[in-house]
């Protein structure tokens, strides 16, 4: 038996990936034969889990992620690994101009920590008040309707812009909330890419928010989900959840302005948290900021979240729960890295294996070598 | 939605919950365990609410459901339309017209009478959990009577801001037994937990906990002789109807950040103007 394993290896592989292939031509037994979906029909009908691909493979690349999706058959982390590997062969030319968030063209703006803003709360495409109940949305009410969908429709020809202060801004300006971020680091550092330089700990915040942008959804989630229920301190209030898009500007060498290649859709959660400080006077709110390509709700709030819980040190708060602690939350949180080494598990291991149970056997006394039996039973 | 039994859940999941509501009666503050169903709406949106009031609603009940206090923010329209699609009752806005009022995060201004039910949505019923996450450790808290680290932290805030900073879900003593958390309403609130002449049942469906307080129970919120119990509350009357004894949402206006200040309760406010 061990023979035909070891040299049949080869024929196997071919025949497991035919199998494979089999099942992506045909879809289920039950299926009938189907052509393959082309990818802007799967973008359209699988647009988040598209979104959530791109996300975490960070490479916006709608049409590509669909097509990684349904080589995955539907499996998110396969289709991750798959656009990374891809991401991979890529030059990396310009960097783009940062982005201006306050420029997003939204189709989705809500507050939760204020009835209402300036500009107002727009609730645009959400689950969020919809009752979980199948074929729900087939059953909306016929009157309204239409003019809901005009007005959407409205509202995705004719996007609004972002203007004037946010609701950070405000606060900021009556001296309730910390002010934005200044990193000590120089340009050039802020902007190091994690996928081209390796991680160091301490983590700077720019490594942390790019690590969090493309980490795992159900690892941070799971996270953020831990520090509202003690592990962690945190009382966090959501100031703004904008999904948008964001024009992405370059200014190549040769030119002295930029340039809009396009635009990527974006989810920005801005989330205000506990005050901090030691005397009255000093006491201000703290922030926590997430950031994700396309539209990725739960994703940036738990970002947010955990951003927050990461900068406990900072902040002289004390490290106790898993989601303060950076190196563990940072080192974790990469699917592609984390399914790689736990699925790694199913590769053979006898040879390391074998000196174990040697080892044991020696300790029980039975010494390294197997007897004639387990011989026999191999 | 008639393919769906009265109150979406079944008859025998809706008592379960109401027995689980009979020992939280009978232990009031004391929180009781149960099989918290999932329901079609997300937890965090009112799961554990929308359960008691599912389990004991009957046709004859008026229903007001209010979030932030409003009856026409986006999830009490939700979940009154939740309601009303699977059981049909009369729902109403007006505070005195219900016989159930299901609530996050207020209490309505308008007193509550006796015979009415005020059902709370909770998402973290143990008032110990950022102190102590363990449930393991607090159920032996609890049992002791031991809320020294809630004392504490009060302290703490004494000496770092000279007062108790709590704004919300503030700790609160029932019968001088357990400690209990009020759900995440304004400290405001707090002193219409007292002696009410309603019966108020909190219902935390993720962490699946029950807890109630019968008509007339004693509250009091946690506090020291010297740093007594002293809620915030805006200044400003209403810009509509110029109540000066609600509690305020304040709304920013324009880009200079102008405030507006308005009553958090709409039914309490209309009924003034």
């Amino acid at each position: 038996m061990s023979y035909v394993a070891v040299k049949g290896g080869a024929a196997a592989i071919h025949a497991a990936h035919s199998l494979v292939a089999e099942q992506l031509r045909c879809g289920s037994d039950a299926a009938p034969r189907a052509e393959m979906p082309d990818a802007a029909t799967l973008r359209a009908h699988l647009r988040l889990g598209v979104d959530r691909v791109m996300a975490e493979a960070s490479l916006y690349a709608p049409e590509l992620a669909a097509q990684m999706l349904l080589q995955a058959q539907g499996d998110t982390v396969e289709a991750v690994f798959l656009l990374r590997a891809y991401r991979a062969t890529l030059s990396r030319y310009l960097d783009a101009e940062p982005f201006d968030t306050q420029k997003l063209r939204f189709q989705r703006r809500i507050s939760a920590a204020f009835k209402d803003m300036p500009g107002g709360q727009q609730l645009g495409i959400t689950y969020d008040y919809s009752h979980r109940l199948l074929g729900y949305f087939d059953k909306l009410p016929e009157e309204n309707l239409k003019d809901t969908a005009d007005e959407a429709g409205e509202a995705r020809d004719h996007p609004v812009f972002r203007r004037g202060p946010g609701i950070m801004d405000h606060l900021v300006q009556e001296g309730l909330m910390e002010g934005h971020h200044t990193d000590p680091a120089p340009d050039a550092a802020m902007n190091a890419d994690i996928t081209r330089r390796p991680p160091e700990f301490p983590a700077g915040r720019c490594q942390r928010l790019q690590t969090l942008a493309r980490a795992d959804e159900g690892f941070l989630l799971g996270l953020a989900y831990s520090t509202q229920r003690g592990y962690g301190q945190n009382h966090p209030f959501i100031a703004e959840l904008c999904v948008g898009s964001a024009a992405v500007e370059l200014c190549p060498p040769e030119l002295d302005f930029s340039i809009c290649i396009g635009y990527v859709e974006m989810t920005e959660c801005q989330m205000i948290n506990q005050f901090h400080g030691n005397s009255p006077e000093e006491a201000t709110l703290t922030r926590g900021y997430g950031l994700v390509m396309g539209q990725a709700e739960r994703k940036a709030i738990a970002m947010a979240l955990v951003d927050r819980a990461l900068r406990a040190r900072e902040l002289g708060e004390k490290v106790t729960a898993p989601a303060q602690d950076e190196e563990f939350v940072l080192s974790h949180c990469d699917n592609v890295e984390a399914t790689g080494f736990v699925e790694h598990l199913k590769l053979p291991h006898h040879v390391d294996f074998q000196s174990e149970i040697a080892l044991l056997r020696a300790m029980h006394g039975v010494g390294a070598t197997p007897s004639e039996q387990a011989d026999d039973a191999l | 939605m008639t393919h769906y039994n009265f109150a979406y859940l079944d008859e025998r999941s809706k008592r379960a919950i109401r027995r689980s509501l009979l020992k939280a009666v009978a232990i009031p503050g004391h929180q009781i365990p149960f099989a918290s169903r999932e329901m079609p709406l997300p937890y965090g949106w009112g799961t554990g609410g929308i359960q008691v009031t599912a389990s004991i609603i009957g046709s004859e009940d008026v229903l007001k459901v209010i979030d932030q206090g409003a009856d026409d923010t986006t999830n009490a329209v939700s979940i009154r339309q939740f309601f009303e699609s699977v059981t049909a009752v009369r729902t109403t806005t007006r505070t005195t017209e219900a016989s159930i009022i299901q609530t996050r995060h207020r209490i309505p201004e308008t007193p509550l009478r006796a015979g009415q039910i005020l059902v709370y949505q909770v998402p973290m019923p143990e008032p110990l959990f950022k102190l102590e996450p363990r449930r393991t450790e607090t159920r032996v808290l609890h049992a002791l009577g031991d809320y020294s680290l809630m004392y504490l932290q009060l302290y703490d805030h004494i000496t770092r801001y000279e007062r108790i900073a709590i704004g919300y879900d503030y700790p609160v003593l029932i019968e001088g037994r357990y400690l209990m958390s009020p759900s995440p309403i304004p400290a405001y609130d707090v002193p219409k937990m007292h002696r009410n002449p309603a019966l108020q049942l909190f219902g935390a469906g993720r962490e699946k906990r029950l807890y109630a307080l019968p008509p007339y129970t004693r509250v009091e919120p946690l506090a020291f002789d010297d740093y007594p119990f002293a809620p915030l509350q805006v200044d400003m009357p209403c810009s509509i109807c110029g109540a000066t004894d609600s509690y305020k949402d304040e709304i920013i206006v324009d880009d200079k950040g102008k405030r507006q200040y308005l009553c958090s309760d709409t039914d309490y406010c209309r009924g003034r103007s």
